[in-house]
Formats: structure tokens, sequence, C-alpha cells
């Protein structure tokens, strides 16, 4: 079978198990698949990040910088995905799967359509982010990390987003808003999450 | 680009200066409270009451007081404008021509200000970040050239060794013997790497200086290339910091266009190319040789040192790597000399330090001050304290690698060693200040929290103890634990501390020990009477302790 098969088969549906054996000992005793230019399920976003890839000449080391483009063009990092980038770079899926999961900011799962982030760092902990978060919690009926069943919103926590002058900090979609209380934080995500629970 | 090309530069921009100028704070601090909207609503109003020819609206970087932003001066009148809403724009020009504004000032001869010294942070709120000429106008780059021109790359190492500048990151290794030691490698390869992975929570110095003054890291780095032969170099930045990222970017790309960066750098036969890479959230790759992991596209796991990577470091290369404030003060030390840098701060530690004074204090932003200022001068004068009248129980420095240095040590000067004295450290300048309605044992936890989230799983002290760790504090902080629950805190603290891998794992302890040596009737009060021993003092049960949760 040959790694496109193997794409291909998967499509663009996240499935459960990883092809890890399948794709290895193809990828290694094939010839270098240095053009699928074309990804099976025709979405653009693929072409994309293979340019984006090529123009990195195909440099194992630049794995981390491919996740992030392939994170900004689709949102999240599925499994797909993953051995999409892992036969580009031609490197087994395990390190791309061990990579992706290790650091915080690659998700692998879809976030919602509004994304909350309450700064936890220890300036905004002291002035109160806990109280902030716990509001939201309880609010939108999910927990730090998860997404509302509609979909509407995903509630997040950072380390520190160096906003400490004006802490307690919470970013909503993308804009940091200085001195939140567990009030104004309510007031910005009610819209989003109505008849979310 | 040679010299006589910088100053033609600098004295174009300075000969095209307008006579009243308005700075704008751009920093992310007051961004985020619409200092943008502040800075286009000024424009607009300049270019309304017909005054462009005379006034100029320059976008700058961090002004310091973050709490009281947006941030608007106005030069040369020496005013400066806080809380400045996009609505207070018309009345703010009326009043550079004699109107009357409402606008409230800040006190520029507060302590806040007047016990300020400017190094690292020469430029920033008065340059503007993302145009090469405004920090050329300020000397920028000059440093360089003096350095290409003037000086053999082993005297500028001597240079920095007799200036006594030491590591910016938290450890306070001095910097000259580090660029000696990758100097005197051999390899046709070397690199030069800038830490910018600002992980500690609470702390946003490094943010500012690469928001506020880019070239400034940019001229530093290319010293430091020159001095010990490297040709290329990167700066590992968070993924959290996106304006800083594309500010970095800008002057990356404008250095390059001026000949400041590639090949032939101020048409000597040096090449230095800079890139940027972006982490992607790991505390760990704070730590240099999970940094490298991290550049060279692998998990960020610290390995053992030695090797350094002064011997072996990126790519197996002699590697040079320092942080952002360690770079940013090379420029002015070659420019004005070693012995002027040495005069500054204290016998071990010289120069200044940014601090960032955040917490329950009355003025957070950005400070800095020459070392040996006490703890008591930066709370007490510059903060100006708790608010709302609360007493100052404790200052937090050094993240969660540090320790609380409580209210009776205020006295204590910020240095090296006596920071490190009271079980702290000088950490790369986050300093969060506490009142008495913190409780200590509640920021261990918190600090605890973070290090059993953050540990990389590598070596099993860090990632198994601090697990255990965390659930010590959590049962005292439950009211479910003993004496002996203590004991066993104190003991796992010490293993985890002398067996860890990195320095992660090695201080994740601190805040622990620290909170234990100055706060420890905190514990004890949260203890409960071990089964079948006397009521003593300590662990007395509790009134309110509820041993079902």
């Amino acid at each position: 079978m040959t790694v496109l098969a193997v794409l291909s088969n998967h499509g663009h549906v996240p499935h459960a198990a990883f092809s890890l054996m399948e794709t290895t000992v193809t990828a290694r005793s094939e010839a270098p698949p240095r053009k699928p230019l074309e990804h099976p399920s025709g979405d653009k976003r693929f072409k994309m990040l293979e340019v984006f890839i090529k123009r990195l000449q195909h440099r194992q080391d630049t794995l981390i910088e491919v996740l992030h483009k392939a994170q900004e063009l689709f949102g999240f990092l599925d499994n797909d995905l993953l051995i999409y980038v892992a036969q580009q770079l031609r490197l087994p899926p395990s390190r791309v799967f061990g990579v992706a999961t290790f650091y915080h900011y690659f998700t692998l799962k879809p976030k919602g359509a509004h994304t909350c982030v309450v700064c936890m760092g220890t300036a905004c902990y002291v002035k109160g982010a806990d109280r902030v978060l716990a509001a939201i919690e309880q609010h939108a009926g999910i927990k730090a990390g998860g997404t509302t069943s509609d979909n509407q919103l995903s509630l997040l926590t950072a380390r520190c987003i160096g906003a400490c002058g004006i802490a307690p900090a919470v970013v909503y979609d993308g804009a940091v808003t200085a001195r939140q209380s567990p009030e104004d934080a309510l007031e910005r995500v009610k819209g989003w999450t109505n008849g979310s629970r | 680009m040679d010299l006589a090309d910088l100053l033609e530069i600098k004295e174009k921009e300075l000969r095209t200066r307008k006579p009243i100028r308005l700075r704008c704070c751009l920093a992310a601090g007051c961004m985020s409270s619409n200092g943008q909207a502040v800075k286009d609503s000024l424009d607009k109003a300049v270019q309304e009451a017909g005054l462009a020819d005379e006034v100029e609206v320059r976008g700058v970087g961090c002004m310091r007081l973050c709490c009281e932003g947006p941030l608007v001066a106005v030069d040369p009148a020496g005013i400066l404008y806080q809380k400045v809403a996009p609505e207070d724009a018309a009345s703010i020009v009326a009043a550079l021509k004699g109107g009357e504004t409402q606008v409230s000032r800040g006190d520029l001869n507060h302590p806040f200000f007047t016990k300020q010294m400017s190094i690292v942070l020469e430029n920033s709120g008065e340059i503007d970040p993302e145009r090469i000429e405004s920090y050329i106008a300020a000397d920028g780059y000059q440093a360089l050239n003096d350095a290409l021109v003037e000086m053999e790359p082993k005297e500028v190492i001597d240079a920095i060794l007799k200036s006594g500048l030491r590591g910016r990151g938290g450890a306070g290794y001095p910097t000259g013997l580090k660029w000696a030691t990758v100097a005197k490698m051999q390899s046709p390869k070397k690199y030069v790497i800038c830490n910018a992975d600002e992980g500690d929570p609470g702390a946003f110095m490094d943010r500012s200086v690469l928001e506020s003054d880019p070239h400034r890291l940019l001229e530093g780095m290319a010293i430091a290339a020159y001095a010990v032969g490297a040709d290329q170099g990167f700066i590992y930045v968070r993924a959290e910091y996106p304006l800083a990222i594309s500010r970095l970017q800008t002057a990356i790309k404008q250095a390059k266009q001026h000949g400041l960066l590639g090949s032939g750098v101020l048409e000597a036969a040096f090449t230095f190319n800079v890139e940027i890479r972006i982490g992607a959230g790991a505390f760990v790759c704070g730590e240099e040789t999970a940094l490298m992991a991290s550049i060279e596209g692998e998990r960020g796991t610290p390995r053992p040192r030695p090797p350094f990577p002064a011997e072996r470091g990126l790519y197996a290369s002699p590697t040079l790597i320092n942080n952002v404030e360690t770079f940013a003060n090379v420029p002015s030390i070659v420019r004005k000399g070693a012995e002027w840098f040495a005069g500054i701060g204290t016998e071990k530690s010289k120069g200044t330090k940014v601090f960032a004074l955040a917490g329950k204090i009355t003025n957070t932003g950005l400070i800095e001050v020459p070392m040996g200022t006490s703890l008591r001068t930066i709370v007490e004068e510059m903060g100006a304290g708790a608010p709302d009248g609360n007493q100052v129980k404790a200052v937090q420095t050094g993240g969660p690698s540090g320790g609380c240095v409580p209210a009776s040590e205020l006295d204590t000067p910020v240095d090296y060693e006596s920071l490190q004295q009271l079980g702290s450290i000088m950490g790369s300048g986050g300093m969060i200040v506490m009142d008495q309605t913190t409780n200590m044992v509640d920021v261990a936890r918190f600090f605890m929290d973070f290090c059993m989230d953050e540990s990389c799983g590598k070596c099993i002290p860090c990632r198994a103890g601090t697990v255990q760790l965390h659930a010590l504090l959590d049962r005292i902080l439950r009211r479910q634990a003993t004496a002996r629950d203590l004991g066993l805190l104190e003991e796992l603290c010490d293993l985890v501390k002398h067996t860890s891998l990195c320095g992660l794992g090695q201080t994740a302890p601190n805040p622990v020990l620290s909170t234990l040596r100055f706060f420890r009737n905190e514990y004890l009060e949260l203890l409960q009477p071990e089964i079948g021993a006397p009521a003593g003092p300590g662990n007395a049960p509790k009134p309110d302790a509820n041993p079902t949760r």
C-alpha cells in the first residue's frame, strides 16, 4: 500500500488508531514521497501547507514551525494532518505525534467558535483569576480546557500572558482585556453561550 | 551601510522631527486597554486641528506605568496623560495650544519614575519600535560599528568581562566567561541563541524589551556573534507574545535591508543572520538544553550537562545562549565602556535590573533600578505599597523557581547573592507583591501545580516528586494533613531539589521551602493532630475542619 493510499483510506475523518506500522514501513521501503501535491481530500489548505514545507526545504528540524502553520490553517491537528506532516518531513508519525502532544500550544481537538483564555499567572492569580475562571466554568458548564456541547465556547487557561500590570487579564477571541471581575467575564461570554447548557 | 550612513540617517531623523511630539504607548499592556484607538484618534485630532506640521504622534514601546494605561506623553512639555480614552484626543491636542483638558496627569516626579535608571529600557517609550531610523537616531547600531571597526573579538569579550555583566535569565553566570568559552572553541560553525522564552508567570520584562526596542536585541546579538565567531543566531520566543514576534520580524527585515544583518555587516568582513523560532508553550524550554532541542524540532526535554552548550550545543556546535535582557545590556556597555557599567550596582552585581512589578501593589508596571536597590524602596516608594490600605505581606521573586521574601526582610538589597541567602533568587525579574489576604500555603501549591504541569517527565524526581508534593500541599490545605505529612513534605522537597536533572525540578521546591521558612505558622495552623498524639500547639483540631472532603 502506498502512503498516498494510506492517506486516502484515512480520508479526512479523524480515526481512532494511529496507523503507525503501515506508514513508517512504507515511508522507509519506497522512494521518498516528495510530491503528493494534491491531498486526496482536495482540501486546498493541504496545498498551502505543502508550499510552506517546501519553502523550509522539507527540513526535519522545522517540525515545530510546520505544526504551527498546520494549526494556523486547520485550527487543530487531527491524526490525518499529523500523518500528512510526518510524510512530508519523512519523519516517523510517532515523532510527530510526540512533539504535537508535548507542547501545550498544539491542540488535537477542534476549538469552539469563540475562545476565552483566562490568564492564571501569579499576578492574575493573587488578584482573583481563580474566581473569574470559576464563574465562567459554572456559567458554561464546562471545565477549563473544555468546549461547550454546541461548540460555541472553548474555555482555556494560560500560564502567563505577560499582562501582569493589568491583572487579572482575560483574552476573549484574541483580544487581551484588562482587570476582569467575574461579572465582567460573564457579561462577555454570555452572548456566546446562549442555550449551550 | 557604514558609520557615515548611520550618522546621516540619525541626522535626517533629528532634522525632520517636529517641535511637539505626542508619544503613545503601544506595548501590550496599553494595547489591551485600547491604546491603538487612542493613537488613531490623536492622529485624527492633530489633522483636524491643522497642526500636522508642528505635531507628531508617535507609537512607542512601554512607558512603564502599566496600571494607568493607555499612556500618552507630551514632548517637550514633559506631561504624562494616563487612562486616556479615544474621546480625549481633541482636548489633549487643544491643550497643546493653551486649551484645557480634564485628562488625568501622571506625576513624573513620583519615585516610581525618579528612582529608575535606564540602560536596557533607555529607548523604551521613546522610540518607535517599528522604525529602524528611530533606533538609529538614538545612537543605535553605533556600538556594533565600534566593535566591528575598532575592536578585536577578544577586546569585546574583555570589555564584557570587565563590565561585570551577569546573566539576567536568573542564574547570574558571568556573561564574559560564557562568551570566552564559546570563543575558545575550534569549530567551523557556532551559534548565538537569545532565550526569549519568558515563561515565569508574573514576568514581562523581556516581552517589553522585544516590543519596545527590538533592534537593541539584534545589535546585542550581533556584537556577541562577532565576539565568539558565530554567523547564525536564533531568537526563541514564546508563541504567547504575538506582538513581540511581529515587531521582531519587522526589525530583522529592516536590519537586513540596511546592511546591519546578513553578509558584510556594516561593510566589514562579518556575516550574521538571525532567525526567529516560535515556542509552543512549554515552560521547560526556558532551560537551555531543552530550548535547543526545541529549536531542532524535538520535544523540549533537557539533557545532562556537561557538555555545556558552549562546548556542544545547537546541532552539536558550540553555542552561546543568553537571555534578552543580557543581550540588551551589551550595546550600552560597548558604547559607553566597561568602567561606566562596572560603576553601577553593587560589588558583585553590576548594572541595573528590570523588574516587572505586579500583584497587590498600587503602581504596577515595569521598573529598571540599579542593583542593590532595596526591596523596600521598590515596593513601598516606587510601587506605593499595597492598595486599599492593605499591608504588604511578602514579595515573590523568581517565579516558580524563586521564593517569597517576607515583609520583615524588605531592607534586603536586590542582588544575586542577597536574594539567594533568603532562599529566593533574582530570577528573570518577576516581582509579585502579596498582602495579608494572600494565603502562603495556597501560593506554594499554586507554584507546585505549575511545576507539576510543566515537568517534562524525563527524570523521575521531578515527574513523580512534583505530583507528590502537590498532593501533600493539597492535603494540608484541605486540613487533612498531620505533622508527619509536613515532615514528609520537607524530606521530599530536599530529594527533588538535589536529584532532579534540570533547573525546573531542582528549583521546584523553592516556593515551598521559602514559605516554610518564613510562614511556617500558616502551615502549622492547617495541620490535624496525629491519631493518638496529644493535642499541642500547631496540631489543635480546627472547628471548621472537614474530614469528609
